[in-house]
């Protein structure tokens, strides 16, 4: 059925009887906001629009040794995923409508929530959100409500691009904001400890921070809880394998982008939310939520289970204007989580760490590259200070086929020559050592 | 039908009023609307309210529904029974299933609440 089902012979006909032009359904809009012109190209054969894409995507760069990092990740994905994900029962977008009458969809949702439980060591979470940027916009708006406070402290070495979500998202909110200055490529606890006082609801903070540093939050969960207020931490799935977890680390949320749990780097996504808090909170938590019961036969069944908050029973006092997911992508980190198996996860994270660090000592030992913190607490992302403007270096290098790292003056100020540089356990030793000769001769 | 010496909204919520303090519930009829509560979420001890403003929210497995504030005053005790026994409200919704007690601070508000009669009144024509 298209779109718009009826034919301009019944639009001309319905608006004669009504006694209307067309123009005058519009007359609400400004004029000035109407445009007649698109300024769209002329139709094509399907030959054309073929020829014509296939030459924009020629464009792009896809065969790049990536050592780019930045939030988005590039892991090994098992081709058994697609075979999974790819059946029909399971291949739809969305938890679906009657969502009792899927059985399948409703247990695989249960489980990728209980996965990411165990993971993140927290009691209850969601069946995923948009993506870790709007993750984290959630776990403040929770924090917000569970406390019933205005005040937000989050540390600037959290994701700038979720700073910049959290900022446009609050801009027309009675919500304060305290950004805090991480110093060392840690979270400021002195900052931190200053501005927390009974207004503030959470602090916000990242592991590993955006830098690639690692840290131990727990006295800082301390200081928030002794005030009122929730520690929310955002995490990088993969390093959970070796990292202290922010369940561990007595955090209320947890919130991430789960792209490394089997999803491809594609520019605009599909990507993965994932959220996880305490269980006194789970009435406070947006979205769906797949419970496990028993029908009436006493059998296992699975149903979407505290609807009550939600959009459709709650209208505009609901707990979230995000009334959907990712269930696909929910379902993919859920076949990567359990293909990879604890010990693969655990391995997966150490070559990462490893590597890392291998790459670290052959980079930082190029003359004129320095390591910009002083700290070595990092998981497989670390930043160089290069001796010259980090984005023409990382132009430079696209050219030998390498994306070399993410230009932190994009976000960060006096970091023009600074270089966030990515090692996951795809990069081989071979790889490092050609990217290092590489880089020297781009200086 | 609906005790006496209680004062009652059009949405269904009750206060009894003992000098200052008024004690604040949900009626019968409400109760019997929503079903079998499972969920309360109690006002905090110590916030002020406006009469008409959402107080509480009162959740079954279908619905979840503000409950508003029937006087204008101070929070000084939430019943907090409710946290695990929702089903309070069900059983005895003007006795144990109380909500919240309020410190009554503007008392001419109290015009605007209805006795038992008008309220049976009320509910008769819905």
């Amino acid at each position: 059925m298209p779109f718009i089902s009826n034919t301009p012979a019944q639009q001309k006909q319905m608006l004669a009887e009504i006694g209307l032009s067309m123009e005058d359904l519009f007359a609400d809009i400004p004029r000035e906001l109407l445009t007649g012109d698109f300024n769209l190209p002329d139709q094509m054969t399907e030959q054309k629009v073929r020829e014509h894409l296939a030459a924009l995507a020629g464009k792009n760069h896809i065969d790049l040794t990536l050592f780019l990092g930045g939030g988005f990740y590039d892991h090994f994905i098992p081709a058994a995923i697609y075979s999974v994900i790819s059946r029909g029962e399971f291949y739809t977008a969305y938890t679906p409508y009657q969502p009792e009458l899927s059985q399948g969809t409703l247990q695989a949702v249960y489980e990728y929530q209980s996965a990411i439980c165990r993971l993140t060591d927290m009691e209850a979470a969601n069946a995923s959100l948009y993506d870790g940027g709007t993750a984290m916009y959630e776990a403040m708006m929770m924090a917000l409500r569970i406390t019933g406070r205005n005040k937000i402290i989050i540390d600037d070495s959290v994701n700038p691009i979720y700073r910049v979500m959290i900022h446009s998202y609050t801009r027309n909110l009675s919500i304060e904001l305290d950004e805090t200055h991480c110093i060392d490529g840690h979270a400021n606890r002195e900052q931190i400890l200053k501005a927390l006082d009974e207004k503030s609801a959470a602090v916000i903070l990242q592991n590993p921070n955006f830098f690639g540093c690692i840290d131990d939050f727990s006295d800082i969960a301390e200081a928030a809880h002794k005030n009122g207020a929730l520690l929310i931490v955002s995490c990088y799935p993969i390093s959970l394998g070796i990292l202290k977890t922010p369940g561990a680390m007595d955090a209320d949320i947890v919130t991430g982008e789960g792209q490394s749990l089997g999803m491809p780097m594609s520019f605009g996504g599909p990507y993965l939310g994932f959220m996880s808090s305490r269980m006194k909170y789970v009435r406070k938590m947006p979205g769906r939520i797949v419970g496990r019961t028993k029908d009436r036969d006493g059998k296992r069944a699975f149903v979407l289970t505290l609807q009550a908050r939600e959009q459709h029973i709650r209208r505009d006092k609901a707990t979230s204007n995000i009334c959907s997911n990712e269930a696909l992508c929910a379902l993919t980190a859920l076949v990567y989580l359990l293909l990879m198996g604890k010990e693969g996860l655990v391995e997966t994270a150490q070559l990462c760490a490893g590597k890392a660090n291998y790459a670290y000592e052959r980079l930082t030992a190029i003359p004129g590259v320095r390591p910009h913190f002083k700290t070595k607490w990092f998981f497989n992302e670390f930043v160089l200070d290069l001796p010259c403007e980090a984005a023409d270096v990382v132009a430079r290098l696209i050219e030998k086929g390498y994306a070399a790292g993410f230009p932190l003056n994009r976000y960060y100020e006096g970091m023009e020559n600074s270089l966030l540089v990515c090692v996951t356990e795809k990069r081989t030793k071979q790889q490092i050592g050609m990217f290092a000769e590489a880089l020297e001769s781009a200086l | 039908m609906f005790p006496e010496g209680l004062l009652y909204t059009k949405e269904h919520e009750w206060a009894k009023v003992e000098g200052k303090t008024a004690t604040i519930g949900i009626s019968d009829y409400a109760q019997e609307q929503l079903g079998e509560l499972v969920y309360v979420e109690l006002p905090k001890v110590g916030s002020k309210f406006i009469q008409g403003k959402e107080l509480a929210i009162v959740e079954s497995s279908k619905a979840a529904s503000d409950v508003y504030a029937p006087v204008t005053g101070k929070v000084t005790q939430a019943n907090s029974q409710l946290e695990s026994k929702p089903e309070l409200i069900n059983q005895d919704c003007y006795g144990a299933g109380w909500i919240c007690k309020v410190d009554v601070t503007d008392e001419t508000a109290l015009k605007n609440l209805m006795d038992s009669k008008q309220y049976e009144e009320y509910v008769k024509g819905l």
